[in-house]
């Protein structure tokens, strides 16, 4: 059940996103707010194998990096650091167009152990769409500093999701990163992230839109997920959608769904 | 105590002073940019300091400063808890 291999996949991030992956590479997408040492972490595991460019047709920053790890090829892309994926600057657009239809193998969404509350937000919206997440919990030396104690187990069981403590200043849990990473994305590690379980009328109006939109997107998108934000009334996503699923026939029913 | 009597906009609370958010009056992207910032219904804020003009308006939310024009930190009405 990986892309690595897919032919499709690799050219869907060909032409969609300008990421090169060679056969039986797999893609590793890294999110995270501001300031959370998401590029030290992108440094740390990538070194210097890195190249820069720009995400295509936007003024947005867009680093890529290898690494191998037990003999399995990783690309690794840097996604703009962003408190959200869902409000519509064109920073958290990227971000959200390449988690939800880059279809990265991982998701590594690292969060700043020293404010770890404001930070779960952001990974709380990426568990919505995909369930190949990682959270990793950076800053660990930062937050003993100031006498935060963090009971990694306990989040991890909350979330439902792997969780990872890390260091990566002085180097610290990358090994278990990079573990994680392979585990997720060669699939013998499944996570199930819990679920945000919204008012009685938002989830009777999921219910009620789940079977049109699956039968309308098919088995490309987490149905759920694309109904909260037809619910949101977010036509950036409308748009994103028959952009990259190609279903310029079904618009006007995606639309009507969303009525 | 009445409660409703505390209850006004963010922008009109002094330096110094506390309160928690009662509802935002704001709609489409800057309703989900301030929640994204975890100011959510129940969140204490305090007002920390003004710029030289009185606007925009520095608060401390979960451990963060934010800094808010006069013109949205008055369609986010709060409760004030302590006044300074």
């Amino acid at each position: 059940m990986t892309n690595a291999n897919t032919e499709e996949h690799r050219k869907i991030l060909r032409e969609h996103f300008g990421i090169t992956t060679s056969q039986g590479q797999f893609t590793v997408a890294l999110a995270g707010n501001p300031n959370v040492g998401k590029s030290t972490v992108f440094n740390a595991l990538t070194g210097l194998h890195q190249h820069t460019g720009n995400w295509p047709g936007k003024t947005v920053d867009n680093a890529q990096g290898n690494f191998t790890y037990l003999d399995r090829s990783f690309l690794m892309v840097d996604l703009p650091g962003t408190y959200s994926i869902l409000a519509h600057t064109v920073e958290e657009q990227v971000a959200r167009d390449f988690i939800c239809f880059g279809k990265p193998d991982a998701t590594l969404v690292v969060l700043d152990a020293t404010c770890l509350e404001r930070n779960l937000n952001l990974a709380l919206q990426v568990m919505e769409i995909t369930p190949k997440i990682i959270v990793c919990v950076n800053l660990m030396d930062e937050a003993e500093k100031k006498n935060i104690k963090i009971d990694i187990s306990a989040l991890q069981k909350e979330l439902g999701v792997p969780v990872i403590a890390t260091a990566a200043r002085n180097g610290k849990g990358l090994d278990d990163l990079r573990q994680g990473l392979y585990e997720m994305s060669t699939g013998s590690c499944i996570a199930v992230p819990r679920q945000i379980k919204y008012s009685p009328e938002v989830e009777n109006a999921i219910q009620q839109l789940m079977p049109n939109i699956s039968r309308l997107i098919g088995p490309n998108l987490n149905p759920r997920w694309v109904a909260l934000r037809l619910l949101d009334g977010d036509q950036t996503f409308i748009k994103s959608i028959t952009h990259y699923l190609d279903l310029n026939l079904h618009l006007t029913g995606l639309q009507e769904v969303a009525v | 105590m009445n409660t409703m009597s505390t209850n006004m906009p963010l922008s009109a609370i002094g330096i110094g002073s506390m309160c928690q958010v009662v509802s935002l009056n704001l709609e489409g992207l800057l309703r989900r940019r301030i929640l994204d910032l975890g100011m959510v219904p129940g969140t204490p804020v305090q007002c920390i300091r003004k710029s030289p003009a009185g606007d925009p308006v520095a608060y401390l939310v979960r451990d963060t400063l934010i800094a808010l024009r006069s013109e949205d930190a008055s369609q986010i009405t709060v409760n004030l808890t302590k006044e300074f």
